[in-house]
């Protein structure tokens, strides 16, 4: 769960020949080729110009398209978001980084109270076309203050779109999709899967926002992840995989809408459901997707819907306690095995 | 619009067949209305609505088999839509009319907000009122026929899983293949003429395929049929004995005759009609009660074989055998032993007539402990009769007819009448078998005794 732990994803057979590349790169590859394809299109962002970006998004876009285009502001979030609404408003298309989803709260108001209003309240006069890309979780020791999964405040706002690729190659569908839609997304990124690898396909076509993905097929037991999540979700189904478990993964990909339907077919077939997420248990994305599934798929559930999530705790600056706070593999496989034994799985 | 759902008529059942629809789709419905019949296992019974207004789709066929808990019916506001329809002038509300007119007519919201109500759940309960059970567990119990009260649960805290579903599937359909014996003891449901909810019936030892050549008729089985088909082939599963006793039936018939002399004259102005409806005390009402008296000497008479225990009966049901055209019914009557003859005889009768039209109600034909066949009106002397399992004895009784008898050195004709009891042998002995023969016939014979 640091920046050097990078499984890659086993690549379905029409991607094979498509370059591996990093979740980074990919980001980055395709802001460029956003830029290039739509002139309405730019950054805005604290130093993501000169210095590339705190994460190495930006790297080299200063330098190809000008200051004009990959805007460095200043230290103030509330205003910047601001700006870039009003641009939005008036035809641009404005992707700005907030450097991190903590750092997001500044912007609050301008992100809920206008970005996702004013389609609705202007009675459909205006749009606001425009990307928050921000990545957030834990797990690198940024202690309490920098390493939140604050999604969930978001996903609870109607009139924004919150999209959470777990893969380069989702990244960047993903976000075509978001740059070229015409409502405000947040694009949640996350600081564990930036080294991670994968097959990235050329061509540029968009994902469609609201979809799932069953990324990894099973009939004995859902997990329903996404982010960084759906990362180790997979590792733990390939593992059990091999004693004889068939675990399906679905990858939410898009917190706001949400899948409902890829959820609950998952859950008809296996029977038995966990949701894993790295943000805290309480009101998070996990008991939406329980709630979700009791709704859609009560019938067909032989035990209750389990939720593997962050200790309610300020995530802590020790690495120790840290790794001790966020779920991880083998959290995961003690919840799947214990709905296993509760209703009575053969191996 | 609502859902009319095929209900739970009885503990056990899991579905019912809708014989017959007695409303058609337009036809104006209210609370308690007749819909339809349903037949369950042994009985005949009315589906009535619980709403109000128009029947406006079957989903069912006629004949249909339809599982508990599923919609049979539609009913609404007439519109034949979801949305109630848009008033025209004509309907539209008389605002000059005070507004309980208003109320009089069944408001098309209210039949939405009824669908809305979530059907009856068919589902059991255990003793404690609470039962575990997931719901995949459930579905699955209730796609089967399985009854889930009568499956163990594995999972956390017992709550029942689909695997233990699938296990008591199998278990149904291994113990139906076998045939076992022990399958015909269902000690919840003593004496209950009522077959498995799973399918026992198809179940039972494979029978030989007829010879058939042209002219010949297949008449498929029908549920009543079927039953009793299986309960028999249950009972003969059954290590029994049969012991015959000669009754002297002279005081019993003279008794007879005296108490419906004595309630015709007392009758026919106030109480004759109202205590036995203007009919006379039968032979086997006298036998009933004779019956259930001298069980209650002898309480290992009034038990029921549950495989690994026995279960000595409380109350002394009596059941009594009738034919009926499709088959065998047996009504009982509850608490037989403290009830007066001409309660017994009240019931008796309303009780066949309602087995005959195929009306009876599952608590009427269920709990018994103790069964009598009465052949006599047919002529037939004596016979033995079929245990009705789990019961522990069934008499068969012959009619009393005029034997020549030695009574005193004297050859005199007497009106004699042989019963036979047919005994389960893993409950009851012969030495204990005999003396609860010899008790009931010299009630029989002391008539006195049956009504002090």
């Amino acid at each position: 769960m640091t920046n050097d732990h990078a499984p890659e994803t086993v690549a379905p057979a029409a991607e094979q020949n498509a370059p591996i590349i990093t979740y980074r790169q990919a980001l980055n590859e395709t802001l460029r080729a956003e830029m290039i394809r739509d002139p309405d299109v730019f950054l805005m962002g604290e130093e993501i110009g000169v210095f590339e970006g705190s994460y190495k998004i930006t790297a080299g876009l200063l330098a190809e398209f000008g200051p004009k285009r990959v805007v460095d502001t200043p230290i103030a979030e509330e205003g910047f978001t601001g700006a870039a609404i009003g641009a939005a408003m008036l035809g641009m298309r404005p992707v700005v980084e907030i450097m991190t989803i903590n750092f997001s709260l500044k912007a609050v108001d301008q992100i809920v109270n206008h970005a996702a209003k004013i389609h609705s309240m202007f009675g459909g006069q205006a749009s606001v076309p425009m990307v928050i890309r921000t990545p957030g979780g834990g797990g690198q020791q940024l202690a309490a203050t920098h390493s939140q999964n604050l999604e969930v405040w978001y996903a609870h706002i109607p009139g924004l779109k919150v999209v959470a690729p777990s893969t380069p190659a989702d990244a960047k569908a993903l976000l075509l999709a978001a740059i070229r839609d015409d409502d405000p997304v947040i694009f949640l990124e996350n600081l564990g899967l930036y080294n991670t690898k994968g097959p990235v396909p050329a061509g540029d076509e968009a994902a469609e926002i609201g979809k799932a993905a069953v990324v990894k097929p099973g009939t004995d037991l859902t997990v329903v992840s996404y982010s960084h999540g759906t990362v180790i979700a997979l590792e733990v189904a390939h593992k059990l995989e091999e004693e004889g478990v068939s675990v399906e993964v679905v990858d939410l990909r898009s917190l706001r809408p949400l899948d409902r339907d890829t959820i609950c077919e998952s859950v008809r077939k296996t029977s038995r459901a966990v949701v894993f997420e790295e943000d805290w248990l309480s009101y998070g994305i996990g008991a939406e997707i329980a709630a979700t599934i009791g709704e859609g798929a009560f019938d067909y559930l032989d035990a209750a819907v389990r939720r593997v999530a962050a200790a309610e705790v300020p995530l802590p600056y020790s690495k120790p306690l840290e790794r001790a706070a966020l779920p991880d593999a083998a959290a995961l496989s003690k919840v799947i095995r214990e709905i296993l034994d509760a209703t009575r799985f053969a191996r | 619009m609502a859902e009319i759902v095929m209900p739970r008529l009885s503990d056990t059942m899991e579905e019912g067949v809708l014989s017959r629809w007695l409303k058609k789709v337009g036809d104006q419905v209210h609370k308690g209305d007749v819909l339809a019949e349903i037949e369950t296992d042994k009985a005949t019974m009315d589906l009535e609505s619980f709403e109000e207004g128009v029947l406006e789709r079957l989903l069912v066929e006629a004949g249909s088999t339809v599982s508990i808990g599923t919609a049979v019916a539609l009913v609404g506001d007439g519109s034949g839509a979801d949305e109630p329809a848009a008033r025209d002038d004509s309907s539209a509300p008389d605002l000059s009319s005070p507004p309980s007119v208003q109320l009089a007519q069944p408001l098309p919201a209210q039949a939405q907000t009824s669908a809305l109500k979530p059907p009856a759940a068919p589902v059991p309960t255990a003793q404690d009122g609470r039962f575990r059970a997931s719901p995949l567990a459930r579905k699955v119990a209730r796609d089967n026929g399985i009854d889930l009260a009568t499956v163990t649960g594995t999972g956390p805290e017992g709550r029942v899983v689909r695997a233990d579903i699938t296990d008591a599937i199998a278990a149904a359909r291994d113990a139906h293949a076998a045939a076992h014996p022990e399958s015909a003891a269902h000690p919840e449901f003593p004496g209950q003429t009522r077959a498995h909810p799973t399918s026992s019936v198809g179940g039972a030892a494979p029978a030989p395929t007829p010879h058939t050549t042209e002219g010949d008729e297949r008449i498929p089985l029908n549920n009543i049929r079927r039953i009793t088909a299986a309960r028999l082939t249950e009972s003969q599963a059954v290590p029994h004995f049969s012991l015959t006793m000669v009754v002297d039936a002279e005081k019993l018939l003279a008794f007879r005759s005296q108490v419906n002399a004595t309630l015709a004259a007392a009758g026919g102005a106030t109480t004759g009609e109202a205590t036995t409806g203007g009919a006379k005390i039968s032979v086997n009402d006298l036998l009933m009660r004779a019956a259930a008296l001298t069980i209650r000497a002898h309480p290992h008479v009034n038990s029921s074989w549950a495989g690994d225990s026995i279960v000595r009966h409380g109350r002394i049901n009596v059941g009594f055998a009738v034919a009926i055209e499709d088959g065998l019914m047996v009504p009982v009557v509850t608490d037989a032993d403290r009830k007066t003859l001409s309660e017994i005889s009240t019931e008796t009768r309303a009780l066949a007539a309602r087995a005959r039209a195929g009306k009876l109600k599952p608590d009427e034909f269920s709990g018994g402990t103790f069964t009598i066949s009465n052949l006599g009106m047919f002529g037939i002397d004596e016979f033995t009769a079929v245990i009705n399992p789990p019961e522990a004895a069934i008499l068969a009784v012959g009619a009393a007819s005029p034997q020549p008898t030695l009574r005193d050195g004297q050859l005199i004709n007497v009106p004699t009448m042989k019963i036979t009891l047919t005994v389960d042998h893993r409950v009851l002995d012969g030495a204990t078998a005999a003396a609860f023969l010899r008790d009931l016939t010299h009630v029989l014979e002391e008539p006195l005794r049956i009504v002090v």
